[in-house]
C-alpha cells in the first residue's frame, strides 16, 4: 500500500490546513470580538483583542438569564430524550414482535409522518394543544417531542431490533418473565448502540430548535438558549460587544457536548443518516 | 414529580384504548366452551400491546395526525384565529394564492432557485473534503472535526454568527486587503444576500454530507484501486471510473438529504435576513409563518403549507423509490 509521506501529500497537507482554517475563520472572529470593548471591535475586528474585556460575559451571562436559559434547554433536552427512549423502544418493540396487520399499519403511519414538515402542522397544532394546557409549559413542549420524534426514533428502533433473535425472550418467558421484565431486562439493554445514535440525533435537534419552543413557550423565564439568543438580539441589536458574549455561550455547551461524545456523533450521524 | 404524574395519566389513557383494541380484535369463530379463556388470553394480549404502544401512539395522534387533518380542512376556510366563526371557501385560498400573492410566487421561485445551487455546492464541497480527509494526511482527524463543527450549531445561533461575519468581518477584511468583494454590503442587497444564505448552509451542511462521503469512500475495496493502479490507471482515471461510481448510493441518499434540509430551510432565514432587504430572501417556510403569525391569515398560511407539504412529499417519494430501485439493481 502506498503509504509514504511524499512530496505529493504535504501539499495536500497544507492545503487542508489552509481549508480548515478557513472554515474556522467564523468562530475566530466571533470568539476574539466577543472579548473586546465595543469601540475596539468597530476600529479593530480583524486583530487578537488588546484588552480582554470579561466584562462582556459578566453582563450578556446576567441579560440573557444564562443559569435559567440552559437549564431550561437541559431539562427539555432530557426529558424529551428520555421520554422518546422509553416509549419509542416499547412501541417498536411491540410492532416487531406482534406479527399482526394492525402493527404494520401502525408501523407505516409513523414513517409515513415523518414527511409532513413542521410548517404544514404549527397552525392547528398551537389551536389544538392550547385546549389541552399543554402551551406555555415545559411539560407540554416535551410532550410535543414525543409526538415530532416518535417517527425517527422507532423507525431506527425497529429496524434494529428486527435483527434481534427472539429465541433469548422466548427462554425468558418460559422461566416466568412479564413481558416488561423482558423488555427491560434483557431487549432494551441489548439495544444500547442504537439508544446512543437516537439520543444524539434527537438532542441535535431538539436542542437547536427554535420554532416549536418560540410558539410554546411564551413566558420569558421558560425561553430556551436559541429563543433567549434570539430575543436578545432582537434587543441588543448592533450591540457586538454583548451580542457575541451571548453568542458564545450560547454555542459552547453544544461544542463541549461534541468533544465529550465525538466518536459516537460521527458514528451515530452517519447511521442515522443511511438509513 | 410531574413527570411521574404525566406517564400516570397516558397509561390509564392506553388502558381505555386497550379495551377497545381488544373488543376491535373479537374472535368470532371459536367454539363456546374455549370462548371464555381465548377471549380472556387475547384481550390480555391487547392490553400488553397497547400499553407499549398507547402512550407513543396517544401522544403522535394529538401532536401530528389530528392537527394535519384539521390543518388540511382549515386550508379550505377563511379562518383567522380571531372570529369565533369559520366559513368553508372551498379553493378560494388557493386561487388567491396563485394568482393574486406574487410574494409567494416569488417565495417558491426563490426557495428552489436556492435548493438547487445550495445541493450543488454542498454535494460538490462535502465530496471534495471527504476526498481530501480520507488521503493519508497528518491532520485528517482533526481537519473532519474542523469541517464538522459548524453542523452543531443551530439555524439561529448559525444566522447571528454570520451576520456579525458579513457587517463588521467582511467590512475589516475589506479594510486590510482592498478586495471589493469584501466592501459590498452583504445583507442589504438582494443578490448578495441570497449568496450570504447559501454561504452560510454551505458552511453548515458540508461537513454533515462529507461525513456521509467519508464513510462511503472507506468502503470501496482497496484492492481493487490497487488493481487500477497497477494496471496503469492515473488518480484522476481512478477517481472517475472505480470511485465515483462505488459511492454512487451515498450521492443519492445526499442529494435528498440536502435537497429536503434546503428546501425546508427557516430558522437561518429568520436570524440573518429575516427574509430581507424588502422581503427579497423570504424562503417558502418563512412565507408560510408569517402569512399565519404576523398577518394572522390562518386558511391561507395552511393552503400555503399544504401546498409545502405535497412538495415535499413529493420529493421524499421520488427519493425513497429512487433509492429502493438502487438496493434492487445492485
Amino acid at each position: 500500500m502506498g503509504s509514504k509521506y511524499t512530496g505529493k501529500t504535504v501539499v495536500t497537507e497544507f492545503f487542508g490546513i489552509l481549508l480548515g482554517l478557513i472554515f474556522l475563520i467564523p468562530f475566530y472572529y466571533v470568539v476574539s470580538n466577543s472579548l473586546k470593548s465595543f469601540t475596539e471591535i468597530l476600529t479593530n475586528t480583524s486583530a487578537l483583542p488588546k484588552v480582554f474585556e470579561f466584562q462582556n460575559y459578566v453582563q450578556a451571562f446576567e441579560k440573557l438569564n444564562y443559569l435559567k436559559v440552559f437549564s431550561n434547554s437541559l431539562i427539555i433536552t432530557v426529558a424529551s430524550n428520555l421520554v422518546l427512549v422509553i416509549f419509542c423502544s416499547m412501541a417498536a418493540y411491540m410492532l416487531v414482535r406482534t406479527k399482526k396487520k394492525i402493527s404494520n399499519i401502525l408501523f407505516m403511519t409513523f414513517v409515513a409522518a415523518m414527511i409532513i414538515p413542521f410548517q404544514s402542522i404549527m397552525i392547528p397544532l398551537i389551536k389544538t394543544t392550547s385546549s389541552l394546557g399543554l402551551l406555555n409549559s415545559i411539560w407540554g413542549l416535551v410532550i410535543m417531542y414525543l409526538g415530532f420524534g416518535s417517527g425517527m426514533t422507532i423507525f431506527l428502533y425497529h429496524g434494529f431490533i428486527k435483527g434481534i433473535p427472539v429465541e433469548l425472550e422466548e427462554a425468558a418467558i418460559i422461566d416466568g418473565c412479564t413481558r416488561f421484565g423482558v423488555f427491560f431486562r434483557i431487549v432494551f439493554p441489548l439495544m444500547k448502540p442504537i439508544t446512543v445514535t437516537v439520543i444524539i440525533l434527537n438532542s441535535l435537534w431538539i436542542w437547536n430548535d427554535y420554532l416549536l419552543p418560540s410558539l410554546v413557550l411564551q413566558d420569558p423565564e421558560l425561553r430556551t438558549i436559541p429563543l433567549a439568543t434570539f430575543f436578545f438580539f432582537g434587543q441588543y441589536t448592533k450591540q457586538w460587544d454583548l451580542a457575541l458574549a451571548a453568542l458564545v455561550m450560547g454555542i459552547l455547551p453544544l461544542l463541549i457536548f461534541f468533544f465529550a461524545m465525538q466518536k459516537h456523533i460521527i458514528k451515530g450521524i452517519t447511521s442515522g443518516a443511511i438509513k | 414529580m410531574k413527570v411521574i404524574g404525566g406517564a400516570v395519566i397516558l397509561r390509564s389513557q392506553t388502558n381505555n384504548q386497550g379495551a377497545d383494541v381488544g373488543t376491535f380484535k373479537d374472535p368470532k369463530d371459536v367454539k363456546v366452551a374455549k370462548t371464555v379463556s381465548i377471549n380472556k388470553k387475547k384481550l390480555k394480549e391487547a392490553g400488553i400491546f397497547s400499553v407499549f404502544v398507547g402512550p407513543v401512539f396517544l401522544a403522535f395522534t394529538i401532536i401530528v395526525l389530528i392537527p394535519f387533518f384539521t390543518g388540511v380542512y382549515y386550508a379550505f376556510t377563511d379562518w383567522n384565529g380571531v372570529t369565533g366563526t369559520i366559513k368553508w371557501v372551498g379553493l378560494e385560498n388557493f386561487k388567491y394564492i396563485f394568482t393574486q400573492d406574487t410574494a409567494f410566487k416569488e417565495s417558491f421561485l426563490l426557495t428552489t432557485k436556492y435548493t438547487v445551487v445550495a445541493i450543488l455546492l454542498t454535494n460538490i464541497i462535502g465530496f471534495g473534503l471527504a476526498l481530501l480527509v480520507t488521503q493519508k494526511l497528518k491532520t485528517r482527524n482533526i481537519l473532519r472535526t474542523v469541517f464538522f463543527m459548524p453542523n452543531l450549531i443551530g439555524g439561529i445561533l448559525l444566522g447571528f454568527i454570520w451576520q456579525f461575519i458579513f457587517i463588521k468581518g467582511f467590512a475589516s477584511i475589506g479594510q486590510l486587503t482592498g478586495i471589493h468583494l469584501f466592501t459590498l454590503s452583504w445583507l442589504g442587497d438582494a443578490k448578495t444576500a441570497f449568496w450570504g444564505l447559501v454561504i452560510v448552509s454551505v458552511w453548515q451542511g458540508a461537513g454533515y454530507i462529507m461525513i456521509i462521503y467519508v464513510a462511503a469512500l472507506q468502503n470501496v475495496p482497496q484492492e481493487l484501486i490497487e488493481a487500477a493502479r497497477i494496471d496503469g490507471a492515473n488518480k484522476w482515471q481512478i477517481l472517475r471510473h472505480i470511485t465515483m461510481p462505488m459511492v454512487a448510493p451515498a450521492v443519492t441518499i445526499c442529494l435528498f438529504l440536502t435537497t429536503a434540509s434546503s428546501f425546508k430551510i427557516f430558522d437561518s432565514n429568520l436570524s440573518l435576513t429575516n427574509g430581507g432587504p424588502f422581503k427579497s430572501t423570504e424562503m417558502l417556510a418563512l412565507n408560510i409563518y408569517t402569512e399565519a403569525f404576523v398577518n394572522n391569515r390562518y386558511g391561507i398560511g395552511e393552503a400555503k403549507a399544504l401546498i409545502f407539504f405535497i412538495v415535499v412529499a413529493a420529493i421524499t417519494i421520488l427519493q425513497v423509490t429512487l433509492s429502493k430501485k438502487k438496493e434492487v439493481e445492485s
